[in-house]
């Protein structure tokens, strides 16, 4: 068990370092000096407002990771989680904006609409793979594009917010009401902390991916649905004959995997309470990255999510203080991916050859009693 | 005997441009009917050929390493190495060694997908992903610090282009010849002249690299179905114990065939950069990496159809980008029409009842929405090619066929 647990840590620290290493000749080739800038990076990352800014660039990261990674228990690869959240995120932005209602009823109904927009936009290539033999990375793909490029774009201008003047502040669609935006807890942080300055706000929307993490977590240790997901997972012709319909289970994952990712947008909506006219994008590629990095694992995901978090808010600081060039961060971001999936290879061979010989010794061990008997 | 039977039984070099021909004829017809000219200008097919060049050498280099059984989502970041790496050469040491470099760069995202896919038996999409995420922040990086800007360049140099003599009006030796597809293209013959418009397009202000992409099909097609490397390659893909088992190397030839693959991406990124921008910029790849793979599906893993597939999604890309008013897309949406039609008649005689019914809905929408506007918006002729891809997909993927071990991880000696 230590063994194992050992085995299985030595992979993300030996990834982590690799990463360091490589990181540091490459800023060190173009005249930087590494250690300055990850000194920056870290008394940077000592302070509690950029601490509030990590976490609040962990959360919808989280979300999206645990989006990603449950099509990925399934060997379904949903590429698209970056529409997915998009779509959702403007559909949702403008329903909230329609609507005045108290503030119990007004959050969920639009929280439930972001998923069910999410989910069904990334249904739509479940339901192509099943009936149609259409392979989910492309038309994810593809429906990225679409909605991105196409009908997020037409749809911003339809329902751009009807004010005469147009300045940066007026763009976007509709505000929402003040009972439609999820609250920040910096109260429930300050009861452990000092104040939080700087007018930072830690989001709400942190307890939520909390209790999508510890959902998915019970989904595939305690639920038949994530049982069946897993099974489907790891043999899918063992699965179908123990009885799980296997298009089903296509379209169900990604339809769940959709709508989770429909949340990711939720964050910055109870920052900015409208659609703005440039949203953050690439969450939907860094949460897949977040998966890959934490093994589908909802607590190895939490650590993966607060790294590349630190890393991309570190990016700020590198600029201000000239340590670095800052695009290094997601140099970073990409060895340690690119690190880790390739350790996790070697660990799993590993793992795979003690087994091997742990049970040929076991044999070993058996056959003379066998023979006597 | 029927008459797709006696199209598929003519040698290739006929049946392809009988297939442009009917394309073209299908184009005009529509032309005339719906009252704009843009479907068969010269511009373009010119814009046509420009965008397509770069999903043919991604697509093309998506199939040596799926033929070797190594899925390649990764075509994309390693488009993006050859856009910078392609640039970098250019500035610095002319401009064939820009290409050259950006093959270069283009091959290195290979190896890396090679190391992560075959050695350590990664996931092919997730060492793929990886590859994407890494690619453009390696572009950025190295552009922010060599060019003081993370997502421009200054100007490249570019190798130029050609126009064809006598057909096209390219000089010799600084005489002059003569510009046959101009004169016909004047003359407004019917057919005739569209024709010759859409050739003049392609032969006219033709980028070398463009000439060299269209040379690959038959060299392509010559090393892998016929020479004992290409053989070797296919085994790979097709049943890799069998090729270890007659002393083959597999494991080289999947090293050799990813590298290939990342380098005519890369050459399809350094084309983007250097011959169309000339000049680097974040974002201009446009997602042309995975355009290719859709062209690669599409061609169902074979040089030449890999081309018809860019050539396809090339026109709609071009099409859109000279349709500031939508006419030429609301035609577009009367040819949907007549192919969905096709379609409809092709699955009514297979008995193929889901083909029949989607190809009926889908089609009788976009005639309604012929009929019922003059002009389509603009968001709808921007996602007019993904539509595409998805739709041919829709309809295609069941009868094509990939490699048998595509994606499969390969362990020497199991």
């Amino acid at each position: 068990m230590m063994r194992r647990l050992l085995l299985a840590s030595a992979a993300p620290v030996g990834a982590f370092a690799l990463t360091l290493v490589i990181s540091s000749i490459t800023l060190w080739a173009f005249g930087s000096n590494p250690f300055s800038a990850y000194g920056d990076m870290l008394s940077h990352a000592a302070k509690l407002e950029t601490q509030v800014d990590i976490l609040n660039r962990a959360t919808p990261l989280y979300l999206s990771a645990v989006a990603a990674a449950i099509g990925f228990r399934m060997n379904l690869f949903n590429i698209g989680v970056e529409g997915q959240y998009l779509f959702a995120f403007l559909i949702a932005a403008q329903v909230g904006s329609m609507l005045a209602l108290p503030q119990l009823l007004h959050i969920p109904l639009i929280m439930i609409t972001a998923m069910a927009v999410g989910g069904a936009y990334a249904g739509i290539a479940g339901i192509l793979k099943v009936t149609r033999g259409v392979n989910e990375v492309i038309s994810t793909i593809m429906l990225n594009a679409i909605a991105i490029s196409g009908v997020i774009a037409w749809l911003q201008q339809r329902w751009q917010a009807d004010q005469a003047q147009f300045t940066s502040t007026t763009l976007g669609t509709n505000p929402i009401d003040e009972s439609g935006l999820f609250p920040h807890i910096n109260g429930l942080l300050e009861i452990f902390t000092r104040d939080i300055a700087q007018g930072k706000e830690l989001t709400g929307l942190l307890l939520v991916a909390i209790a999508v993490g510890l959902g998915y977590h019970f989904l595939l240790t305690r639920m038949r649905f994530g049982f069946d997901l897993r099974a489907s997972g790891l043999n899918p012709f063992a699965a179908r004959a123990g009885g799980i319909p296997p298009k089903r289970m296509v379209v169900a994952a990604m339809f769940l995997s959709g709508a989770i990712a429909g949340l990711i947008g939720m964050v910055e909506l109870a920052d900015t309470a409208k659609f703005p006219p440039d949203p953050i994008k690439g969450l939907g590629f860094a949460g897949i990255a977040v998966a890959l990095l934490g093994r589908n694992n909802p607590f190895a995901m939490v650590l993966s999510a607060l790294l590349f978090a630190f890393l991309d808010i570190s990016a700020g600081i590198l600029q201000n203080t000239e340590a670095a060039t800052k695009e290094i961060v997601n140099i970073m971001q990409g060895i340690v991916l690119l690190a880790a999936v390739i350790a996790y290879g070697v660990s799993k061979r590993v793992q795979e050859r003690e087994e091997a010989r742990f049970t040929a010794e076991a044999l070993a061990e058996t056959e003379p009693s066998g023979v006597t008997s | 005997m029927g008459i797709l039977q006696k199209l598929h039984a003519l040698p290739a070099w006929i049946r392809w441009p009988l297939y442009a021909l009917i394309g073209i004829f299908l184009l005009t017809v529509v032309q005339s009917i719906s009252g704009t000219d843009r479907l068969t200008q010269v511009s373009t097919s010119r814009e046509m050929l420009r965008w397509a060049v770069p999903i043919f050498l991604a697509g093309l280099g998506g199939l040596f390493s799926e033929r070797a059984g190594v899925v390649n989502i990764g075509l994309e970041g390693m488009l993006i190495l050859g856009m910078w790496f392609g640039a970098w050469g250019s500035i610095e040491y002319g401009a064939w060694w820009g290409l050259v470099i950006g093959m270069a760069g283009g091959g290195l995202g290979g190896l890396l997908h090679a190391i992560a896919t075959v050695t350590f038996q990664v996931d092919h999409i997730i060492s793929g992903v990886a590859i994407n995420i890494l690619a453009p922040a390696i572009a950025r990086y190295l552009s922010d610090e060599i060019w003081a800007s993370p997502t421009t360049s200054p100007r490249t140099s570019s190798v130029g282009d050609l126009d064809v003599p006598f057909i096209a009006g390219g000089s010799i030796f600084g005489w002059e010849s003569p510009d046959v597809l101009l004169e016909i293209g004047k003359a407004e013959w019917w057919f005739v002249s569209d024709v010759a418009d859409l050739a003049r397009g392609l032969l006219r202000g033709t980028h070398w690299v463009a000439i060299i992409a269209v040379l690959l099909v038959p060299a392509t097609t010559w090393l892998i179905w016929r020479t004992r490397f290409g053989l070797r390659l296919r085994i790979a893909g097709e049943n890799p114990a069998a090729g270890e088992a007659q002393g083959i190397n597999i494991v080289r030839y999947k090293y050799v065939a990813v590298i290939i693959s990342g380098a005519l991406a890369g050459l399809g990124g350094a084309f983007i950069s250097t011959e169309l921008s000339g000049l680097f910029q974040g974002g201009n790849s446009a997602g042309r990496g995975f355009i290719g793979l859709a062209a690669l599906i599409f061609g169902n893993w074979r040089p030449g159809g890999v081309l018809a597939g860019a050539l396809l999604f090339g026109y709609v890309f071009g099409l859109d980008l000279k349709d500031l008013d939508g006419t030429a897309s609301h035609a577009l949406l009367l040819v949907n029409t007549v192919v969905l039609g096709a379609v409809l008649v092709w699955a009514l005689k297979r008995r193929r009842t889901t083909d029949a019914v989607l190809a009926g809905i889908l089609g009788s929408a976009a005639f309604v929405w012929w009929l019922s506007a003059d002009a389509v918006p603009s968001w709808w002729s921007n996602i007019l090619p993904y539509v595409l891809v998805l739709l041919v997909l829709v309809f295609f993927s069941q009868r094509l066929r990939a490699p048998a071990k595509l994606g499969e991880p390969y362990r020497k000696g199991s």
